[in-house]
């Protein structure tokens, strides 16, 4: 306990301070906010790992469990394990060949020819730690998920490519030139921040079946694909970039798209690649719009697909838990891999 | 965008030379993204020297911005006059030129009501439960929120250990999906859940959470805010590490105690922060959807279903698409969600200031 104080009391900036009870108040709300935050993921990681019949117990346990099954000699199917207890007082690894009424009738793995009858609230079931791994494999043969999986792919990734281009390009345009309009063109880039998708769902609706994309991908990929957000962040960061390079470049005869492509854009790397990151996350999370937009099997998204499958199968808690696990996963390794990253380009940027 | 503003004060930098592992995984994922980018810039190039020499370089600015405002045209500007062509038109067809004009009656319809404290006195009573439950949520949503932040963001700014990793764990819920986050939650708290399971350990009866409109509510609230309280919280921790820590030591000179400089220094110097984060979770607050729309579906009954809903099924999940009156709606948002930007731009400029 000591031990512990002082390795909590030990702080940064400072050894040797005493330990305040607000330091313990810190550490508690903080493990507490570990165990809210995390338990959950990991309660739903479990689950996915549980067979539908131990999904179905309650209370329900920590880790997935299944019954053992041993295959006896002279048996046709595997049977179930149980721990009996038998009527002289002792106990035995049984496997239950039968059970009628409240009688089971039970044979030893190890002497097939001997049977025993065992009342049935006598046994208890063997049961050691199993992953139903075809919680996974299932779904993605039986249903739609591989094709839900590669539709969520393939938007992320082109509508990531195609906001990186023009929002770089529409980026460069405000943030090396004087020209005519350009207040006018900052401000059409600020009034669309205040226009979220929810409030023009029905007039871009209209649109997208005016171009002929209604249950097409490309109707998920095209409207959000120019983000102010993107503009102004990318913006933000060329406006950093020093002038001599430009000048230095149209001296040497360069086009001014050569300027864009291969001067200005490779400098500005870190801003791409937090909008990178960002777009992926808005892409692969996406709901409201294709779900207005995408009414066909074929082309749903994952999360889509994710609340179609919860809605109509309520009962199949197996397969939804695993394939919830299937969507996750990116977005976890991204965390794990960009997580102090992420977190202080938020907090600079104020974005998300 | 530097790692330099999110080190604790008092920890001197572990060296500039060596490249931290997280800017290593950007450059890699976003050289991945970027690949087709490339490709598609040094194909564009020929092109671009072409139009060049068409236009002149003076107006290559409009050439840079012209595909960007092409989609903002489209799917924008465009949308919002529509938006309010279908607001005044009637019928079910879908292009306008088919919709006969009808004037103000989908906003008559919309607001035709006995009295606007009880929705069931209005002729289109989704609509105002969806107003009346939306106004609760982001009471109790926004109120808890900010609390928890606030929270949150000041023990995080202590001298405590580990703290890279506390505030990962409260920014992961963060990046989820809706739909990922609802369905958690979903899975704890159904009748055999474990959540149940805990109660009934402790000797109490299980409760069902989806049935009762007030624990619906209540879970919808406390689920938005466990999803996001962590970007909230970084809004803030950014805002305490801003405060000059000369003011701290002053104070502790002068032997102030703990909670005097709490309500002295630090909150009115995190005000500014405190009030983007307000109104910011307003605004995303008031949009709310997808979350309470796959954890309690706007049920039971309509106990949960908020504005975006209402609007999402009017037009597209009902028998009978209804596209003027989903359309008078989302004016209405609209004008609501401009009034609340309009709060945030001041709010900035005061923060700027």
């Amino acid at each position: 306990m000591a031990a512990l104080a002082r390795l909590l009391g030990a702080r940064r900036d400072g050894p040797g301070r005493p330990l305040h009870w607000t330091d313990i108040a810190s550490y508690a709300y903080l493990a507490f906010g570990v165990v809210l935050m995390f338990g959950p993921v990991l309660w739903l990681v479990f689950s996915s790992f549980k067979t539908q019949s131990a999904l179905l117990e309650f209370p329900p346990s920590l880790m997935p469990m299944a019954q053992v099954e041993v295959t006896v000699a002279g048996q046709p199917n595997p049977l179930p394990l149980f721990r009996a207890t038998l009527p002289d007082g002792s106990v035995k690894e049984l496997a239950q060949i039968r059970r009628v009424g409240l009688v089971a009738q039970m044979v030893d793995p190890a002497e097939p020819d001997k049977t025993y009858r065992v009342a049935i609230d006598k046994r208890e079931p063997v049961r050691k730690v199993a992953l139903a791994t075809e919680n996974y494999t299932e779904p993605l043969r039986q249903f739609a998920f591989l094709r839900f999986l590669s539709n969520s792919l393939f938007v992320t990734v082109v509508a990531t490519a195609i906001t990186l281009l023009i929002n770089s390009m529409a980026a460069y345009g405000l943030a090396v030139y004087e020209f005519r309009g350009k207040t006018a063109a900052t401000l059409a880039v600020i009034g669309t921040l205040m226009i979220p998708i929810t409030i023009v769902l029905v007039p871009v609706y209209l649109v997208v079946t005016e171009l002929g994309l209604v249950n097409s991908l490309w109707a998920v990929i095209l409207p959000g694909a120019a983000t102010p957000t993107g503009v102004f962040l990318l913006r933000q960061y060329m406006l950093t970039l020093p002038r001599d390079l430009i000048e230095a470049a149209r001296m040497d005869k360069a086009s001014e798209w050569q300027i864009y492509w291969r001067i200005v854009m490779p400098l500005t790397l870190p801003a791409l690649a937090v909008l990178a990151i960002f777009s992926i996350m808005w892409r692969w999370n996406e709901f409201l719009w294709p779900l207005a937009v995408l009414t066909k099997t074929e082309v749903y998204t994952l999360q889509i697909g994710l609340a179609a499958f919860q809605g109509e199968l309520q009962t199949q808690w197996h397969y939804l838990l695993a394939m919830t696990v299937v969507t996750l996963a990116p977005v976890a390794l991204v965390f794990v891999f960009l997580q102090r990253f992420i977190t202080t380009g938020i907090g600079s940027t104020g974005m998300k | 965008m530097s790692d330099g503003s999110s080190r604790p004060p008092g920890r001197p930098s572990a060296g500039t030379a060596r490249v931290p592992a997280s800017a290593r995984w950007r450059d890699r994922a976003a050289g991945l993204a970027g690949l087709p980018v490339a490709l598609a810039l040094r194909l564009l190039d020929p092109l671009m020297a072409a139009v060049q020499r068409l236009i002149g370089a003076g107006r290559m600015p409009y050439v840079f911005l012209f595909p960007n405002f092409v989609f903002f045209g489209l799917f924008v500007f465009l949308p919002i006059g529509i938006n309010l062509v279908f607001s005044v038109t009637g019928g079910p067809a879908l292009f306008p030129s088919e919709r006969p004009f009808v004037g103000a009656e989908q906003y008559a319809y919309l607001f035709d009501c006995g009295s606007y404290l009880d929705p069931s006195s209005c002729r289109e009573d989704h609509f105002w439960r969806g107003v009346s439950n939306t106004a609760v949520f982001v009471l109790f949503q926004v109120g808890t929120m900010v609390l928890v932040s606030l929270l949150t963001a000041l023990v995080l700014n202590r001298p405590i250990r580990g703290r890279g990793f506390f505030r990962a764990v409260y920014f992961f819920p963060v990046l989820l999906s809706p739909v990922v986050v609802a369905l958690i939650w979903k899975w704890i708290l159904q009748r055999d859940g474990l959540l149940n399971a805990a109660i009934t350990s402790l000797g109490g009866q299980k409760i069902l959470f989806f049935v009762d409109p007030s624990w619906a509510m209540f879970w919808a609230v406390f689920v938005s805010v466990w999803a996001h309280m962590g970007f909230y919280t970084l809004i803030l921790l950014a805002g305490l590490q801003a405060i000059p820590s000369d003011l701290y030591e002053a104070a502790e000179m002068d032997r102030t105690p703990r909670w005097r400089i709490l309500w002295r220094i630090t909150l009115p110097l995190l005000w500014p922060n405190m009030i983007v984060v307000i109104v910011l979770s307003l605004i995303k607050g008031v949009q709310t959807f997808d979350e309470v729309f796959v954890l309690t579906g706007g049920g039971p009954g309509t106990a949960t279903l908020m504005v975006v809903q209402y609007i999402y099924e009017t037009a597209f999940a009902n028998q009978v698409q209804n596209f003027g009156l989903a359309a008078a709606a989302s004016v209405v948002l609209g004008l609501v969600l401009f009034a609340l930007t309009l709060a945030q731009l001041a709010a900035t400029r005061m923060k700027e200031r």
